[in-house]
C-alpha cells in the first residue's frame, strides 16, 4: 500500500491508538501528546489536499481488498468529505487539549485516548470511504468505539446503561444500513460510491427503492438520534464531557446526516423520502427543542438541543431542493462549532463547581466571567441570534421552509414548525444562560468555583471566535470552502446562494424576529415554572428509555427464556441424541433425494483372513460398548483390540504411514486412559440393569439410533468404495512429490511440504490442547473416595507390615521388577527407533508424527517402569520447551522462505552426505518435520505426565469438602 | 474386501454411537474413540482399497500415478489420528475434573433423580 496522504489520514489514528497501548495505563503526558500530534498531522494532511479537492475532482485511492467480490479498499475525498475531515480533526485536536485538563489523573487515561483515537480513525473512515461496504464497516466501528467511550467510567451504572443503549440502537441501525447498502449495490451493480452517485434515476425508479430507502434511513436516523430513535442520545451523556463534545455534537451523530447528504443526490426527491425524512426531522426539531426546555441537567439540555438541531438539518434535507441542501451542510458545520464549545463550557462548569444541575447553579458569572461570556456567545449562536453563524443557516432554513416544494400538509406545516422550534431554542438558550450565570450567588457549591486553566478554556474560546467570525463575515471566511463542499455534493445542480447577514426586510427575517420575541416572552412567562417542573408538560409520561428497556427485556430475557424452556435442556444425552439424529437425517437426505446406487469397482480379492481379522475387530468393538459401564479395564483392552485391527487394516491396504502412527498412538492412548481410570468412581451394583420399563424403552431407542447410524455408515461407505474413483488431485501429488518436494513418501511430502500450512495449524492445535490439559489439571480436585492409595497398594502394605522380615513398602518397590528393568533397558532403543522413523520419513514410511509419539512413548515407559519421582530425579523433560521449540522451528522454517522472496513455507531440498549415516535428504521440509516431531513429543509427554503427576500429589482433603459443598 | 470394511465401519459407528448416548463419562471416552476409528477408516476408504501399492515412490521418484494408493486421504487421516489422541486426552481430563468437582461420573454432573 503506497503512502498516499488519504491512506495516512486514515491509518494514523489507528496506528497511534495501538501506539498508546505501549505506555503505562496512567501515563497522561505521552498519550495526550501522541493523540494531539495525530490530530494535528491528520488536520495538516487534510489541509494539504485542499488544492486538488478544490479543483472539483475528488482525491482517490484504490487498494485491493476483496477484488473477487467486487469490493475495493477505495477511498475518496471530495469537497464535502474534505470539510468534514477538517471538522473532525480540528475539533478533535481542541477536544484533546481540553481533555488534557478534564480527565483526572486517577482515570486510566491510556484507555481514553486509545478509544478516542480509534474512534477518530473510524469516523474519518466513514467520511472518506469510497465503497459502500467499507463505509458500513467504519460506520459500525464508530458505534463500537462510541460504546466504549460512553462506557468509559464503567464503574458507573448510568454510563454502562447509556453505552449499552447507544450501541443497541446505533448497532441495529448499522445492520439495517448494511442491508440497505447491499440492496443499493445490487440495484446499481457496483458498491463503488462514484458509480452509485451516477445512478440516481435508476435507483429511484427501481422496485426495490422503498425497502432500500427504509433500511438506509433506519441507519442514518438512529445514528443521528432522530425521532423516533432520539432517546439514546440523552442517556449517552453519562460519557465524559470531552466525549460528548466530540461524539455527540461534532462527529458521530453527524455521521447520520452526513450520509443522508452524501446520498441526497440519488435518494431524495421522491414522496417517500420527503414524508419519512420530513416527519422525522420536523418531529425531532420541535420535540427536541420542547424537551430541552425542561431539562435540569446541563448536558441533558444540550443533548436535546442537539436532537433538535439535527432535526433541523434532516428537515432541510427532506425538502429535496438544492438550496435546502446547501443550508443543511452549512448548518452541520455551524452546529458542530457552537455545540462543541457549549459542551466544553458545560464540562468546565461541572469541573469547577461539581454539579451540572441547572437548579443548583446560579450567579456563576461573577466567579468565571470569561467562561460565562464565551458560553453566552455560543448559546446565542445556538438560539440563532444575528451576527453569529447559527443565525445565517437558520435564515436559510426559514427561507426554504416558506417555499412550497411538495404540495402536502407536511410542507405547509414546515414554516410553522420552523418558527416554533426556533422560538423554543431561544427559550432553552435563555434558560441555560440565565439560570447558570445570572441571579444571586448560591449559598453553597460542592466546590468553590473559579476560572479554569487558560488552556482548558482555549478550545472554547477558539470555537466561539469561529462562530463570531463566520457570523460576521461569512462570505470571506467559510464561503469558498462551503462552496467546494456543496458543489461536490450537488454537482451541476449547485444553486446560486449568497452568504450575507443582511438580505433586506423579508419573510425569513420576520420569522427570526418572531421566534426571538416569542422565545424570550415564553421564558419571561414560564421560566420559573420550567425551573420547578418535575417532568416535561404533556410528554412527560412517554419515556423513550423506559420503552426501550421494556422491549429489550422482552426480547433478550423473556423471549430468550421462553425459547430456552421450550427447546433447551441442560442434560447432555438429549443433546447428543439430537446431534446424532440430525447427522443421520443430513446423511440420509441426499440418498433419499438422489437415490442410492452401488458401483462395481472391486479390488478383486475376497480375503477370508481379512474378514476374520475384522470379525475379531467387530467383536472387540461391540464387547467394548457392552462392558464400558461395569468393566472399564476390559473395555479398554477391547478398545485396544479394535485399534490394533485398524492398524493392521492400514498395513493391509497400502497405508504404512498410518499403521505406524496408529500403532504408537494406540500405545499412548491406552496409557493415558489407564492413568485416568484411577480417578473414576467404583461402579456400584445399584446402577445395574434397569428394571423401569421407561428406562428400558430409552435404551431400546438408543440402540435403534445406534443401529441405524451404523447401517447408514456401512451402506454409504460400501456405495463409495464400489464406485470407480474419479480423477482426483492424487495424481498431482504423486507426480510432483519427488520432482518438487524431493521426497518419495508422498504422504509425508504432502504433510510437510504441499499442505504444510495445514500441518502447521494442526500442530498448533495439538500444542494448545496439551497446554489446556496441563492447565486443567493444575487445579484438579479429585473426588474424596479416590484420594486414598489404590486398594492393591494397601493390600501390599498390610502384607509387608504383617511380615516381620519385610520393610513396609518393599513389595511396592519391587512390584513388576523384571518388566520395569526391561523397560529401562529399552529406553535407548525406543529413542533410536524414533530417530529412525523420523529420518526415513521423507522417503519411506515414518515421519515427524509417528516418530514424535514413539519418542513420547519412550519417556512414558520410564515413568511406568520406575515411578514419577525416580524419573524426575534423573531426567528433566521440559515438555513446554519441546512444544514451544517445535512450533518455533516449524514457523521459522516457513518464514525462512520469505527471506528468499518466496511464499511462506515454500521448501528447498537437496541430498547431503552425513558421516556414518550416508545419504540423507536435506530438505527444508525435514526441518519443518523436526518442528512437528518436537511439538508432538512435547504435547504427548505433557498430557501424559500431567495426568501421571496427579497420583503423587498430596491432596488437600480439607479444602475439597468446602468446594464440593459449593458445587452441590 | 469392500464389504468387510463397510461392515466394520458400520459396526464401529454403531458401537460408538451407542456409547456416546450413554450416561457415564467413561462410556463417552470409549465411544468417541470407537467413533474416531470408524471415521478414520471411512475417510481412508474414500481413496478406495488397494493392496500392495503404498504411496511410496520408487528410486528416482519414477512411476505411474495409477500404481499407487491415493495419498490424500492417508495424509488427512494421519493428522486426524494424532489430533484424535489429543482430543481424547482433553475429554478425559475434563471428565476427570468434572468428576472431582461434582462427585459423580454422570455426563450431566449430577445423578438423575
Amino acid at each position: 500500500m503506497e503512502l498516499s496522504p488519504l491512506v495516512l489520514i486514515l491509518a494514523l489514528p489507528f496506528a497511534a491508538s495501538l501506539a498508546v497501548v505501549l505506555f503505562p495505563s496512567t501515563s497522561r503526558e505521552p498519550a495526550t501528546w501522541i493523540t494531539g500530534a495525530t490530530m494535528v498531522a491528520c488536520f495538516a494532511l487534510t489541509v494539504s489536499l485542499y488544492p486538488s479537492v478544490a479543483s472539483g475532482e475528488p482525491v482517490r485511492y484504490l487498494g485491493a481488498w476483496l477484488p473477487s467480490l467486487g469490493l475495493n479498499f477505495s477511498l475518496r475525498m471530495d469537497g464535502f468529505a474534505w470539510i468534514f475531515a477538517l471538522l473532525v480533526t480540528g475539533i478533535g485536536f481542541l477536544v484533546v487539549m481540553y481533555a488534557r485538563y478534564y480527565i483526572s489523573a486517577e482515570d486510566p487515561v491510556r484507555r481514553f485516548y486509545m478509544f478516542f483515537l480509534a474512534f477518530t480513525g473510524a469516523m474519518l473512515g466513514v467520511i472518506v470511504a469510497g465503497n459502500l461496504i467499507l463505509l458500513v464497516v467504519f460506520w459500525e466501528l464508530t458505534s463500537i468505539f462510541s460504546f466504549l467511550l460512553i462506557g468509559y467510567w464503567h464503574h458507573n451504572q448510568a454510563a454502562r446503561d447509556g453505552a449499552r443503549m447507544a450501541l443497541t440502537v446505533t448497532g441495529l441501525g448499522g445492520l439495517a444500513l448494511l442491508a440497505g447498502m447491499l440492496l443499493l449495490g445490487h440495484i446499481v451493480g457496483s458498491y463503488d460510491l462514484d458509480a452509485v452517485l451516477q445512478a440516481g434515476d435508476r435507483i429511484r425508479s427501481h422496485p426495490l427503492y422503498v425497502p432500500t430507502l427504509l433500511l438506509i434511513l433506519l441507519g442514518t436516523l438512529t445514528k443521528s438520534a432522530q425521532f423516533p430513535f432520539q432517546f439514546w442520545l440523552p442517556n449517552a451523556m453519562a460519557a465524559p464531557t470531552p466525549v460528548s463534545a466530540f461524539l455527540h455534537s461534532a462527529t458521530m451523530v453527524k455521521a447520520g446526516v452526513f450520509l443522508m447528504a452524501r446520498l441526497w443526490p440519488v435518494l431524495s426527491g421522491t414522496p417517500e423520502w420527503f414524508v419519512i425524512v420530513g416527519i422525522a426531522g420536523m418531529a425531532s426539531l420541535v420535540l427536541g427543542a420542547y424537551l430541552a426546555m425542561f431539562q435540569h441537567d446541563l448536558k441533558g439540555l444540550l443533548a436535546y438541543s442537539t436532537i433538535s438541531h439535527l432535526g433541523l438539518i434532516t428537515l432541510l434535507l427532506s425538502l429535496g431542493s438544492p438550496l435546502a441542501a446547501v443550508a443543511a451542510i452549512f448548518h452541520m458545520l455551524n452546529h458542530a462549532t457552537f455545540k462543541a464549545s457549549l459542551f466544553m463550557a458545560a464540562g468546565i462548569i461541572d469541573h469547577e463547581t461539581g454539579t451540572r444541575d441547572l437548579r443548583r447553579l446560579s450567579g456563576l458569572f461573577r466567579y468565571m466571567p470569561i467562561t460565562g461570556t464565551l458560553a453566552m456567545v455560543a448559546s446565542a449562536a445556538m438560539a440563532g441570534v444575528p451576527l453569529l453563524n447559527g443565525f445565517l443557516s437558520k435564515e436559510m432554513f426559514f427561507a426554504e421552509a416558506v417555499l412550497t416544494h411538495v404540495d402536502s400538509w407536511l410542507d405547509t406545516a414546515a414554516p410553522y414548525a420552523a418558527v416554533l422550534g426556533s422560538a423554543l431554542a431561544v427559550t432553552y438558550s435563555l434558560r441555560l444562560i440565565h439560570s447558570i450565570f445570572m441571579g444571586a450567588p448560591p449559598e453553597s457549591f460542592p466546590r468553590e468555583p473559579h476560572e479554569p486553566p487558560f488552556w482548558m478554556r482555549f478550545p472554547v474560546m477558539f470555537l466561539v471566535m469561529a462562530c463570531l467570525i463566520v457570523g460576521i463575515m461569512p462570505a470571506q471566511t467559510i464561503g469558498p470552502f462551503l462552496h467546494v463542499a456543496v458543489s461536490s455534493v450537488l454537482g451541476e445542480a449547485t444553486p446560486s446562494y449568497s452568504l450575507a447577514i443582511w438580505h433586506g426586510f423579508n419573510i425569513p427575517l420576520a420569522m427570526s424576529v418572531i421566534a426571538l420575541a416569542a422565545g424570550t416572552l415564553l421564558y419571561l412567562v414560564a421560566g420559573n415554572a420550567l425551573e420547578r417542573s418535575e417532568r416535561p408538560l404533556f410528554l412527560g409520561r412517554i419515556d423513550g428509555q423506559r420503552i426501550f428497556e421494556r422491549v429489550t427485556v422482552a426480547i433478550s430475557w423473556r423471549f430468550a427464556r421462553l425459547i430456552e424452556e421450550v427447546f433447551g435442556t441442560t442434560r447432555l444425552q438429549p443433546q447428543m441424541r439430537l446431534a446424532v439424529a440430525a447427522a443421520i437425517a443430513a446423511g440420509a437426505a441426499p440418498l433419499v433425494m438422489a437415490g442410492l446406487a452401488f458401483g462395481d469397482h472391486r479390488n478383486g480379492t475376497t480375503d477370508l483372513a481379512f474378514a476374520g481379522l475384522w470379525g475379531v475387530g467387530v467383536v472387540c468393538a461391540i464387547a467394548a460398548a457392552r462392558l464400558a459401564k461395569f468393566h472399564r479395564l476390559a473395555a479398554l483392552a477391547l478398545l485396544g483390540g479394535t485399534g490394533l485391527v485398524t492398524c493392521l487394516t492400514f498395513v493391509w491396504l497400502s497405508a504404512p504411514d498410518l499403521a505406524a502412527t496408529q500403532l504408537v498412538v494406540e500405545i499412548v492412548t491406552t496409557v493415558l486412559i489407564l492413568l485416568g481410570l484411577r480417578w473414576l468412581p467404583k461402579r456400584s451394583r445399584d446402577l445395574a440393569e434397569p428394571t423401569d420399563w421407561l428406562l428400558r424403552l430409552r435404551r431400546w431407542r438408543d440402540l435403534t439410533i445406534a443401529v441405524v447410524a451404523g447401517l447408514g455408515m456401512a451402506v454409504v461407505s460400501y456405495a463409495v468404495m464400489t464406485r470407480t474413483p474419479p480423477e482426483t488431485i492424487a495424481s498431482f501429488f504423486l507426480d510432483k512429490a519427488y520432482a518438487e518436494g524431493g521426497g518419495r513418501n508422498v504422504v509425508n511430502v504432502i504433510l510437510v511440504d504441499f499442505r504444510s500450512f495445514d500441518t502447521l495449524g494442526e500442530i498448533t492445535v495439538l500444542g494448545i490442547v496439551a497446554l489446556t490439559v496441563f492447565a486443567l489439571l493444575r487445579r484438579f480436585r479429585p473426588a474424596p473416595d479416590t484420594i486414598e492409595r489404590p486398594e492393591q497398594q494397601l493390600i501390599q502394605r498390610s502384607n509387608d507390615e504383617a511380615d516381620p522380615d519385610r520393610e513396609p513398602g518393599s513389595t511396592e518397590a519391587e512390584y513388576l521388577y523384571v518388566p520395569s528393568v526391561i523397560m529401562q533397558w529399552m529406553f535407548p532403543v525406543v529413542i533410536v527407533l524414533a530417530v529412525y522413523l523420523f529420518l526415513r520419513g521423507h522417503d519411506a514410511p515414518g515421519g515427524g508424527f509417528a516418530a514424535g509419539v514413539a519418542m513420547a512413548a519412550g519417556f512414558i515407559l520410564q515413568y511406568m517402569a520406575a515411578g514419577t519421582v525416580w524419573v524426575e530425579n534423573r531426567l528433566r523433560i521440559l515438555p513446554v520447551v519441546w512444544i514451544g521449540g517445535g512450533l518455533l522451528v516449524a514457523a521459522l522454517t516457513g518464514a525462512a522462505a520469505l527471506l528468499f522472496g518466496d511464499p511462506f513455507l515454500k521448501s528447498y531440498f537437496r541430498y547431503g552426505e552425513l558421516p556414518l549415516v550416508g545419504k540423507v535428504p536435506m530438505a527444508s521440509a525435514t526441518l519443518f518435520d523436526l518442528g512437528v516431531f518436537s511439538l508432538v513429543v512435547g504435547a504427548t509427554v505433557l498430557m501424559l505426565i500431567a495426568i501421571a503427576h496427579q497420583s503423587i500429589r498430596r491432596l488437600r482433603a480439607a479444602r475439597l469438602g468446602e468446594e464440593r459443598q459449593r458445587w452441590n | 474386501m469392500e464389504l468387510t470394511l463397510a461392515i466394520a465401519i458400520g459396526a464401529l459407528t454403531g458401537s460408538g454411537v451407542w456409547l456416546v448416548l450413554r450416561p457415564r463419562t467413561y462410556q463417552l471416552v470409549i465411544g468417541l474413540s470407537l467413533l474416531s476409528y470408524a471415521v478414520n477408516l471411512f475417510i481412508f476408504s474414500m481413496g478406495r482399497l488397494r493392496l500392495g501399492a503404498p504411496p511410496v515412490l520408487g528410486p528416482g521418484g519414477s512411476g505411474n500415478p495409477a500404481d499407487y494408493a491415493d495419498p490424500v486421504p492417508q495424509a488427512l487421516v494421519l493428522t486426524a489420528i494424532v489430533i484424535g489422541f489429543a482430543t481424547t486426552a482433553l475429554l478425559l481430563v475434563v471428565l476427570l475434573a468434572a468428576r472431582g468437582l461434582t462427585g459423580n461420573d454422570h455426563v450431566d454432573g449430577r445423578e438423575p433423580r
